[in-house]
């Protein structure tokens, strides 16, 4: 018989308020079943938490079981704070990737900052040191002057957390697209670095052992971010700022200087960060992975003011906080370690035999659960999938249709106008505002295919990149899914690196309409699909839905995060052209599929098409063949062909680095079936440019590899200009004018007065 | 030779300032606990870069009353050679082992680049094994750091020899553009009147690996071992 009373004060529980607690009808009746009588108030709030999407995952979860998750060398698979995988040597990186999408939508720059804080601390509280940050963000267009207002936000949030804590923020990616205006995506990939020996894992041991609050005190920020994550952004949104918390990167970077002085110490069992539904959450899940019951006192748990109520103190999501599972009589060394760091520990909790989850207010119960079924009793939904015939009908039509632009017959003007579309013009401005070379390890950093950083002690080094084209996902979920996992492969394998594993980032509109929940599924096939036939498995991540704003939802953006594994620093290859006279060549078909191109938004406005096909085993060989040449020390320089296609990966060959430019000549004549624009502008998957002194020696590889590679141009190092043959015409580019419309068109735009302008008036090669 | 590196809360560049001494330039290196009240016996002081305090109220301005602080300006007082990079630099103005302040970058914000700086004076502990009128590429990293100064102080640091780096294109042109916070007179590194004291904005201590970029940064520490040493 459960002790339980509700607490004096306390509102009645009406249809109305379980409503406003975000609890369907039939997930209410839920929980009277498994409580046996009508929850408290404190009670549906903790419910309201972990029942959220956020949380709970409960739209998600069964179709994220098909991903494959396992390799021998992964540690720590999904389910923990964040999937580790070894590197040998007795070392393991911790990685994952976290979105705070809803909150930056309506305060940027804390929403962000306390984005990149969450994922660090699900990365140290493995015992990790972070040693990177990423982060895959998605706006609006650039015209709006709320959008600009919205990145310039969210980077500068970014910038303030990271560079504070003093982790290097190394890459990522940015994208505009008109689909992304009132629900930008804010998503931030933390990796770290550990002894296989210092891995602690975030489940509660021991009947008796203490549980401690750690870090910042609780104050009434944040209560309920985790049910304003899982609902569709509105008008109203603006209205719920308050349940956005408030980062303080000083304090994280006392929590994870103590916290690593804690698991290293040996006086605790276990470690969770209280993120999301920040008590309740993190203290329930403790429980459920060590299967034990857990009891929690809330006026143990230190606040930032008085009067809180335990609703108030389990739900806030107060940031700079850690749940630990001490040893028993290690109390006090625990609080030494804190006190050191200027912060506190508190007991507030124990871990006990009976199988339940009790809350009390001293002597007074004000929740309790039954067993560990808080977590694992929350619903689980399957709901209808189908294809949209809007979408469908788009992905039928045929991209060669459309007229070229008169414009267009010089495609140098295409060429300059693609290299300043925001999307893949360089990310200069964001990315120095981001201290990305702290903790001197980083070999690349920001701007090239994927970010290197050495690991000490050892020849090894490991590459990390995000990807992700929504475009495509919206037009094919199979394929886009497919695609996303193959190009973030691509990415690590063009500095040299063997992919090892993927932690993603599902970021989805509302999975309650069938056109939704169709692109969710399909998008995780294709992901599982290329995540088999790469051997990448997926090692953790996070799902974000309801990104939906009045004007419809987001597209489907399955954002990937990659970690690859150098084994000898003489491998690191870098994107640029390296060295004149080298050859250029293709590896890869060139293809020529233009759907879903960057060519058709920018150019003409469109997104049609069927995007690119993508075959994950002809991916596989493409990467073993560019690593085997890379390995034989015959290739200069890789890159990556993807938005804007071949042409613009020639250019950024050539100009992405101000301070090791080239020029280059290359003929692409013989591909006479294709109209230039194909050839120039398509992004067909599989293809990487690649820069050599032995072009017979990477012939060779590619051919006993079963790779198509062709040798199409040679770089020119004094070459001022960019120098393409094509079947039917030359097109010819000064490297000044590809300077200029790479690397101005993102400060251009930024330095505008927030009027409105639009994006003919601010492109800089636009007017001629 | 032993250099002692301080850490106070925040700071988030003491490790690499300890690995370039180590690692790079094969000497001891110990950290120095900002509780503390003691220098181990360190020749050479390092006050590293990162946020102290959380740069709150104003970079430096908690960092300078760290009780190890006394400690510190005892040691420079008695010629003792003091590095403060970065955040150590806005440290060592506030506590007033260097003449000036750092501020808020001329753009407003943060910036993290490669930069190119000029050796302006190699007759120091801290430069000479470098040449006069050498353009070294360093990383920055930073959101306060313009240096300003009185015209008359400014004056003073000029007609002494006291501004050691200033940020210049690479062909050595002291230009606005080379600039990457709106620093007075292009300033990027100062000394103490004494000469003991190096106050730098740009990073040597990441400056130490031609894998990462520049190795333009390992004279600076063998500068001063060749001094010390001497």
């Amino acid at each position: 018989m459960s002790g339980v009373k509700p607490r004096p004060g306390d509102p009645m529980i009406t249809p109305a308020l379980v409503a406003e607690h975000g609890l369907t009808k039939q997930e209410y009746e839920r929980l009277v079943g498994m409580l046996g009588r009508t929850p408290t108030f404190t009670e549906l709030g903790i419910i309201s938490a972990l029942w959220s999407e956020h949380c709970s995952y409960k739209h998600s979860r069964p179709i994220l079981k098909t991903l494959p998750t396992t390799a021998p060398y992964v540690l720590q698979g999904p389910g923990e704070n964040a999937g580790v995988i070894s590197i040998g040597d007795g070392l393991a990186v911790a990685f994952k990737i976290e979105s705070h999408n809803h909150p930056s939508a309506v305060e940027p720059y804390q929403g962000a900052a306390t984005g990149v804080g969450g994922i660090l601390r699900d990365v140290f509280t493995m015992g990790a040191r972070p040693i990177a940050m990423l982060n895959s963000l998605r706006f609006g267009s650039l015209d709006d002057s709320r959008v600009r207002y919205l990145f310039s936000g969210v980077v500068r949030g970014i910038g303030d957390y990271g560079n504070c804590v003093g982790i290097p923020t190394v890459a990522g990616e940015i994208v505009f697209d008109p689909a992304y205006e009132n629900n930008p995506l804010v998503n931030a990939m933390c990796v770290g670095l550990l002894h296989e020996k210092d891995l602690i894992r975030a489940k509660a041991e021991g009947v008796g052992n203490p549980i401690m609050a750690v870090g910042a005190r609780t104050g009434r920020d944040g209560i309920h971010g985790a049910s304003f994550a899982s609902e569709d952004l509105s008008d109203s949104s603006d209205a719920k700022r308050p349940r956005i918390q408030v980062g303080d990167p000083f304090t994280e970077k006392l929590l994870l200087e103590a916290s690593l002085e804690l698991i290293r110490s040996g006086h605790i069992v276990a470690i969770q960060d209280m993120g999301a539904a920040g008590l309740t959450s993190s203290s329930a899940e403790m429980a459920e992975r060590g299967d034990v019951g857990v009891t929690i006192d809330v006026t143990r748990v230190p606040t930032r003011e008085s009067g809180m109520s335990p609703y108030e103190i389990l739900l806030s999501e107060s940031q700079e906080r850690m749940l630990v599972v001490a040893k028993k009589g290690r109390e006090d060394a625990v609080r030494d370690i804190l006190a050191k760091w200027d912060l506190t520990a508190a007991v507030i909790g124990e871990v006990i035999a009976e199988p339940v989850y009790r809350v009390t207010e001293g002597d007074r119960v004000v929740a309790e659960f039954p067993g560990s079924r808080l977590v694992t009793d929350c619903p689980s939904y399957s709901p209808d999938a189908r294809e949209s015939i809007a979408i469908a009908d788009l992905r039928a039509a045929d991209p060669f249709a459309i007229p070229e632009r008169p414009e267009e017959k010089d495609p140098a003007w295409t060429l300059e106008r693609l290299l300043s579309a925001p999307t893949i013009a360089s990310k200069a401005w964001a990315y120095r505002q981001y201290d990305s070379t702290v903790r001197t390890n980083t070999v690349i950093g920001p701007g090239g295919d994927a970010a290197v950083l050495r690991v000490r002690g050892t020849n090894k080094a490991i590459a990390v990149k995000t990807d992700c084209n929504g475009r495509y996902v919206y037009l094919d979920p199979r394929v886009g899914g497919r695609i996303a996992v193959a190009e973030a492969a691509r990415n690590v394998a063009c500095t040299g690196a063997r992919p090892m594993a993927i932690t993603n980032c599902l970021n989805f509109g509302n999975p309650t309409r069938p056109e939704v929940f169709y692109q969710f599924k399909e998008a995780v096939a294709g992901m599982g699909e290329a995540c088999r036939a790469l051997g990448t498995p997926v090692t953790g991540g996070n799902v974000s839905l309801y990104n939906e704003s009045p004007s419809g939802a987001v597209y489907p953006t399955p954002v990937i995060g990659m970690v690859g594994l150098i084994d000898d620093l003489a491998h690191i290859t870098r994107a640029t052209f390296q060295r004149d006279a080298d050859a250029i060549l293709l590896l890869g078909e060139l293809g020529g599929e233009l759907g879903g191109s960057e060519y058709l938004a920018t150019i003409h406005g469109k997104v049609l098409g069927a995007p690119p096909r993508c075959d994950a085993a002809r991916e596989r060989l493409l990467i073993d063949a560019l690593i085997e040449a890379i390995r034989a020390g015959v290739v200069s320089s890789a890159h990556d062909c993807s938005d804007g296609g071949l042409a613009v990966a020639l250019a950024e060959c050539c100009i992405a680095n101000p301070e090791n430019e080239s020029g280059a000549e290359t003929d692409l004549s013989g591909y006479s079936a294709l109209p230039d624009r194909a050839i120039l502008f398509g992004e067909s998957q599989g293809r990487v440019v690649v820069s050599s002194p032995a072009p017979e020696r990477v012939l060779a590889i590619a051919v006993k590899g079963g790779v198509p590679c062709a040798r199409i141009g040679r770089v020119l190092r004094e070459s001022e200009t960019l120098t393409i043959k094509l079947p039917k015409r030359t097109m010819r580019s000064t490297l000044s004018r590809l300077r200029r419309a790479y690397h101005e068109t993102i400060p251009d735009i930024m330095a505008r007065t927030p009027e409105h302008a639009t994006f003919d008036e601010l492109a800089p090669v636009a007017a001629h | 030779m032993k250099f002692g590196v301080v850490t106070f809360p925040g700071s988030n560049c003491d490790y690499d300032a300890f690995q370039a001494v180590t690692d790079t330039v094969g000497e001891e290196a110990t950290y120095l606990w900002h509780k503390d009240h003691d220098l181990q016996g360190s020749d050479v002081i390092i006050l590293p870069g990162g946020f102290s305090y959380g740069d709150y109220l104003r970079a430096g301005a908690i960092a300078r009353f760290s009780p190890i602080m006394q400690e510190v300006a005892a040691h420079a007082k008695a010629g003792g050679p003091v590095l403060a990079i970065c955040n150590g630099f806005q440290i060592a103005c506030e506590a007033g082992l260097l003449p000036g302040a750092l501020m808020r970058n001329s753009h407003l914000q943060f910036v993290s680049a490669e930069v190119r700086i000029r050796v302006e004076n190699v007759d120091t502990m801290f430069t000479n094994l470098y040449e006069r009128g050498e353009i070294l590429r360093m990383p920055v990293a930073h959101g306060d750091g313009r240096y300003v100064a009185p015209a008359g102080v400014l004056e003073e640091l000029e007609a002494e020899g006291r501004v050691i780096f200033r940020y210049a294109d690479a062909d050595g042109t002291i230009s606005a553009d080379a600039n990457p916070n709106g620093s007075e007179r292009n300033i990027a590194g100062i000394i103490s009147a004494a000469g003991n004291v190096l106050g730098m904005m740009p990073h040597p201590e990441r400056a130490c690996s031609p894998l990462l970029g520049s190795s333009d940064g390992v004279r600076l520490l063998e500068s001063i071992l060749a001094r010390v040493a001497a």
